[in-house]
């Protein structure tokens, strides 16, 4: 639905902000330490949870004796979970549209049989956290311990124990996609195939804010108020409704400051649950804030797959065809409400997804494991999918001797062919794949790059460079969630009204992690409405206040909560006109707004400023004729409709240097070229991007959850599970391509996830560059010392 | 995440330290800088009943420089040792060392003494303070007595301290002019514990004399390389058949791997940062 | 055991004495934050390691989870709530805000607050130095360059001034 007749004027008006470098307006107070976080609130006879946690990966248990820790100072309450077993229906990670998909039900403690080292086994509710801890301590339980299954390949052979008894194995949904055939390009003699066996390992979120909840219940109202760090109010105030069997109405669910989000707090956790219902039974304020020890055992992990795909190109490196096998470990449940099948569903969808590929096979198979669930964290499936496809086509090109960047020129979908369906069922439009690597080429000056490799090379120290181009998955419309009956809104919506001065108050259904989400909203509703900025007030993160929405996640803030902000601030602009015209004897459509004045359309004159009209509507309404009952207020909802989901599209490249004696890779130069559509505010969408890259960047080369062979978290710690730190990392050159999206006017796509989807694959081609002279090659992420050593024959495996 | 309950002490002078020390040895822990021994009562890995804090004893926070020896009290921070001109003047081992070591919000409490009683085997103190063939003198309620670094490293988190004792301060020897110094530490991250490091002293370099080379983060313990010394004694530090005698010297060591880096790895490390450390000799 | 043993201490903060009795347990950023409700300074670790506690004990920067409060007695502590009110970091401030050098903020009053230290040592406009310095200070949202270009500006302006 190409928006033809849009006005174009829109982004061109003098208050147009779209395209500008606006500073957000909450900076200064989050820099003087006033921002207002979960954990800074403090409310009169609040109670403070600690969680017992299960020390095995799988253990029945046996009893649970909390006598002492019940007696033990400052103790209001000792829980198992028996005795939430009446106050909350369980919760089945489940969605109808992946076929197949199964996990069983799901409670906030662990009864009769823990099935993840650190999955909650009891709460202790007290006057202090500290307190808290140790009644923990006096917490006695008993457990039987069994047999842990951890591998995901060998939790399928039919030797495994069986982790739910329900069940006749261990696997939780299996999914297969076959476009074209295969097989006859794998044993055409002429192509070159090249084969790998590539691990990811499990990653998490490391928010720097961990989850936090305060919960707050109102007996005789029967009204619950949840103070929440994270994404999507309105998700949450959903499944507490329906678990904790309480009206939608009855519960507010308020987000004010939240510290990093990334995918890690838009589930349903147990100690979560727990806490509101404890709130419930206790009629006091609860708050729980997850210690950085429990983040790490309880916050979703993410990646986790074992793949063995394989490619087969041409004599003149066109891509003949794909096929991989993916297994991925998620823990012992299906996360609710988004599951944990989604993953490995974007791989089986997103690999290759750059590329024209008409054989195409992949197989995924997703497994219950004894390890802390996994689910979607920031670009899901992304970086797999990219380093899959792209660490292929670079290795293929090595083998054909072709340049890496000539034999994407040769695959690339041409970026005149949309819209295109993809192998895997996808549909593109309006991407820049072409563009983007050719502009990335000359961001890097990469013929020049390649020129000084050849003669960098000196000792140890081997320089390698790497590209990716990518797809990103962005503005998810309702087949996403909704259609598998998630209580997921893929809509979002926009109040905007006026004031008696003349100033705007808008509430929006998306929600602000940092991005700068409310920067987005007061520049897209000044510019549309007509007023400075400064005028601009944004409320977000609160169900009671803001229209029905999803929230902010899979980068869909600006591209649909964007969008309805301008949807409805051309209503309101409307309506005001409407209003005006009657007051100035004229014609709502010789009117315009600028600057916060209405003027003539056709000399700009001025004729009447909004706080003129809003005082003369709100305070003197007599002075308007009987019939006219001005409403300077307008909501706009938004949703994708004709496609699934809005892709955008980036290139990206890597130079490293690997100490061959040390296996220290360090990250020279990073560069992007990124198409996420209309770019609404540079600054904050390029330290967007910059966040991803590090973030991937991260994960190829240091982030890694490493447990036992027992199912032990091994590096719970920040000291022990390494994040990328400023000394380590590069500055980050960014270049834009601009194609709006035609499914909204706005035109803008999502961007979060770009950096974190890409990096991975960049880094590890540029890290085989450098190897590829010695013969070696390394296919795991991340790619730590001790793998490159191991890879370059210097230490055993 | 928060501590358990404990006693708090916090005496204003050494011998007041020793009595509460001597009177409570079983369930008091000293507190010095605190930047290892509060995650791990956050942890609650530690568990005293009672905290003798050592921050108020300034008889513990001093440099002096003798004439042969510098004696620095067990209390002195990193940052103090960075910013002190004797330290940069006379221990030029140690001076470079100290940027390697955590982030400055960590070195501005960190104390000299407190790593060494802590004997992290990855931690840098430890290493440095063998190699420069420091004295770490203890004291009690009863007596004082001397003990080489080399003897006071005994295992992992394990030293010669013995119930009742306090590290009162670190002796180190002011090296000679011909004295030279290496020090190289593999980290992924800056201020890491090491992958691998090494700490070197000579007490000349051409041929090398009377060498002291110490590798940590490797074992369980700082773990000093007699037989590497051997091998490099009396050659050059660009020796290279010394130095592949020394590496594989390395073969006999007993080393130890953690979570992130095997014992194989650790060895191949040991031997890159002592090639590098003798490459970069001073 | 409980001993839940509890001392007296007086302390400055921002600029305001203090007199307090806080069990001895509580480590400083606790009791800054829920004894003092000064809620500016984080808890992200609880070990030393993502800097988002740092704030000013005696004129160092230090990790507020690794001091008790008890600890803090007769001390002087400056915590961001302090560096805002008192103007001291207002050109960092500006220059955050400027180069978008910060996104959910739950990083950034460690973050100034190291970078307050790196510039009032005499730090300078290098880029690699500005790395370094900050390494103990863990960002998840930013790709840590807009800060190094926010520090960058300070150190470089602090420069010119010291020129004159």
């Amino acid at each position: 639905m190409a928006n033809k007749n849009a006005p174009l004027h829109l982004f061109d008006r003098p208050n147009s902000y779209i395209g500008q470098s606006v500073p957000r307006p909450e900076a200064h107070n989050l820099l003087a330490g006033r921002g207002q976080y979960v954990d800074d609130l403090q409310l009169p006879r609040m109670l403070h949870a600690a969680f017992l946690r299960s020390p095995y990966a799988h253990a029945d248990i046996l009893t649970i004796d909390t006598t002492a820790a019940a007696d033990s100072a400052g103790v209001v309450a000792v829980y198992s979970g028996a005795d939430f077993a009446d106050q909350v229906t369980p919760w089945v990670g489940e969605l109808t549209h992946l076929t197949g998909l199964r996990s069983p039900p799901q409670m906030p403690l662990a009864i009769d049989t823990a099935t993840w080292q650190g999955e909650p086994v009891a709460m202790v509710v007290a006057s202090s956290r500290a307190l808290a801890e140790d009644a923990c301590a006096l917490i006695d339980v008993q457990y039987q311990p069994r047999e842990a299954v951890c591998d995901p390949v060998a939790a399928l052979l039919p030797e495994s124990p069986v982790i739910h008894s329900e069940y006749k194995n261990n696997l939780a949904w299996e999914r297969d996609v076959t476009a074209g055939d295969v097989e006859p390009a794998f044993a055409d003699p002429a192509n070159t195939v090249v084969e790998q066996v590539l691990r990811f390992g499990r990653h998490t979120g490391v928010t720097l804010e961990p989850r936090s909840s305060v919960v707050e219940f109102n007996p005789a109202e029967q009204t619950l108020t949840y103070h929440y760090s994270g994404q999507a109010p309105h998700m949450m105030q959903a499944v507490l409704a329906k678990h904790m069997q309480l009206p939608e109405e009855n519960i507010r669910i308020i987000a004010r400051d939240v510290g990093g989000s990334f995918g890690i707090k838009i589930h349903t956790y147990g100690d979560d649950i727990a806490t509101a219902l404890a709130a419930r039974l206790l009629a006091r304020p609860v708050k729980f804030i997850a210690d950085r020890l429990e983040s790490f055992a309880s916050d979703i992990h993410a990646r986790d797959h074992h793949i063995k795909a394989r490619l087969a190109v041409t004599s003149d490196g066109t891509i003949a065809a794909l096929q991989m096998y993916d297994y991925t470990g998620i823990g012992p449940y299906s996360m609710y409400p988004r599951t944990s099948a989604i993953e490995c569903n974007q791989i089986l969808n997103l690999t290759g997804a750059p590329y024209k590929i008409e054989n195409y096979h992949a197989n995924g198979k997703v497994v219950f494991q004894n390890k802390n669930m996994m689910c979607q964290y920031r670009a899901v499936g992304h970086p797999v999918a990219m380093a899959v496809a792209d660490s292929l086509l670079e290795q293929a090109a090595r083998e054909i001797k072709m340049d890496v960047v000539e034999i994407r020129r040769r695959n690339l979908i041409e970026d005149n062919a949309y819209p295109v369906v993809s192998a895997t069922g996808m549909k593109f439009a309006d991407l820049s794949h072409q563009q983007a690597l050719e502009r990335l080429v000359e961001l890097m000056q990469y013929e020049k790059l390649r020129k000084q490799q050849s003669t960098a090379n000196e000792n140890s120290i081997r320089t390698g460079i790497g590209l990716v181009s990518m797809v990103e998955v962005t503005n998810p419309s309702p087949m996403f969630y909704g259609i598998g009956g998630a209580p997921i809104s893929a809509q979002d919506g926009a109040t905007v009204r006026m004031d008696a001065a003349g100033a705007l108050h808008v509430s929006c259904s998306i929600t602000e992690q940092g991005q700068g989400t409310n920067t987005i909203i007061a520049q897209v509703a000044a510019g549309v409405f007509g007023v400075d900025i400064k005028r601009v007030k944004v409320t977000t993160g609160d169900t009671a206040t803001t229209p029905y929405g999803g929230g902010t996640w899979a980068s869909r803030g600006a591209g649909i909560g964007g969008e309805a902000v301008l949807l409805a601030a051309d209503a309101l602009k409307q309506q005001v006109l409407e209003v005006a015209a009657i007051v100035l004897q004229s014609n709502a459509d010789s009117l315009d707004i600028s600057q916060g004045n209405v003027i003539d359309k056709s000399d700009s004159a001025q004729r009447m400023s909004l706080d003129e009209l809003g005082k003369l509507v709100y305070y003197r309404g007599s002075e308007l004729p009987a019939e006219v009952q001005p409403e300077f207020v307008a909501t706009r909802h938004f949703r994708v409709s004709d496609f699934p989901f809005v892709f955008t599209n980036g290139a990206m490249a890597a130079q490293v240097e690997v100490d061959t004696d040390t296996g220290i890779v360090k990250v020279l130069d990073f560069w992007v070229v990124e198409d996420c559509g209309r770019v609404i505010n540079p600054k904050l969408v390029d330290e967007q991007i910059r966040g991803g890259v590090v973030q991937g960047i991260g994960g190829a080369l240091f982030e890694e959850c490493l447990y036992s062979d027992d199912g032990q978290l091994l590096n719970a710690t920040m000291a022990d599970y390494l994040v990328p730190m400023a000394g380590e990392m590069p500055d980050i050159h960014i270049a834009h391509i601009e194609t709006p999206t035609s499914t909204s006017t706005l035109g803008a796509k999502g961007a979060g996830e770009a950096g974190t989807g890409g990096a991975p694959a960049a880094i590890l081609n540029a890290i085989n560059d450098a190897l590829a002279p010695l013969g070696a090659s390394i296919h795991t992420m991340p790619a730590t010392p001790e793998r490159i050593l191991q890879a370059l024959g210097e230490v055993p495996t | 995440m928060k501590a358990p309950d404990f006693n708090y002490q916090r005496p204003a002078s050494l011998s007041a330290a020793l009595q509460l020390l001597h009177d409570n040895d079983q369930d008091a822990q000293l507190l010095a800088g605190g930047q290892s021994l509060m995650p791990m009562l956050h942890l609650r890995i530690a568990q005293p009943d009672m905290l003798i804090d050592l921050n108020r004893i300034d008889e513990l926070a001093t440099i002096d420089a003798g004439d042969a020896h510098i004696e620095i009290g067990s209390m002195v921070r990193y940052a103090q040792l960075e910013a002190s001109e004797q330290i940069k003047t006379c221990l030029p081992l140690i001076c470079s060392a100290l940027p390697h070591i955590a982030h400055s919000a960590i070195r501005n409490r960190g104390t000299i003494g407190g790593s060494a009683a802590l004997a992290d085997p990855a931690a840098e103190m430890p290493a440095l303070l063998i190699a420069s063939n420091a004295s770490i003198n203890l004291v009690s309620t009863k007596a004082s007595r001397v003990v080489s670094a080399d003897d006071f490293f005994t295992g992992l988190y394990e030293t010669a301290l013995q119930p009742g004792e306090i590290i009162k301060s670190i002796s180190i020897p002011k090296p000679g002019n011909n004295s030279v110094f290496g020090f190289y530490e593999i980290t992924r991250r800056h201020g890491d514990y090491a992958m691998a490091g090494v700490a070197i002293s000579a007490q000349q370099q051409s041929p090398l004399h009377k060498m002291r080379v110490v590798f940590f983060g490797v074992a369980e313990k700082p773990l000093r390389a007699h037989n590497c010394e051997q091998a490099l004694e009396n050659g050059t530090a660009n020796d290279s058949g010394a130095i592949d005698l020394a590496i594989k010297s390395l073969e006999q060591l007993p080393l130890m791997g953690d979570q992130h880096t095997g014992v194989d790895s650790k060895r191949h490390l040991a031997g890159v940062a002592l090639k590098r450390a003798l490459q970069e000799l001073h | 055991m409980n001993h839940a043993q509890q001392v007296d201490i007086e302390l400055i903060v921002n600029h305001e004495k203090i007199n307090c009795r806080v069990p001895v347990r509580v480590n400083l950023v606790d009791f800054l934050r829920n004894e003092l409700g000064l809620t500016g300074s984080h808890v992200g670790c609880e070990q030393g390691v993502c800097g988002a506690c740092t704030v000013e004990v005696d004129g160092t920067m230090v990790r507020g989870c690794l001091m008790l409060a008890a600890q803090a007695d007769g001390s002087t502590v400056n915590t961001i709530e302090g560096f805002a009110e008192s103007g001291r970091a207002g050109h960092l401030q500006q220059a955050f805000a400027t180069h978008n050098a910060l996104q959910c903020g739950f990083c950034t009053p460690g973050m100034l607050a190291s970078a307050l230290e790196y510039l009032e040592q005499g730090g300078v406009a290098d880029r690699a130095a500005i790395r370094q310095h900050i390494s103990g200070n863990y960002c998840r949202c930013t790709g840590y360059q807009a800060i190094v270009d926010a520090i960058e500006e300070v150190a470089g302006q602090t420069e010119t001034t010291d020129g004159q």
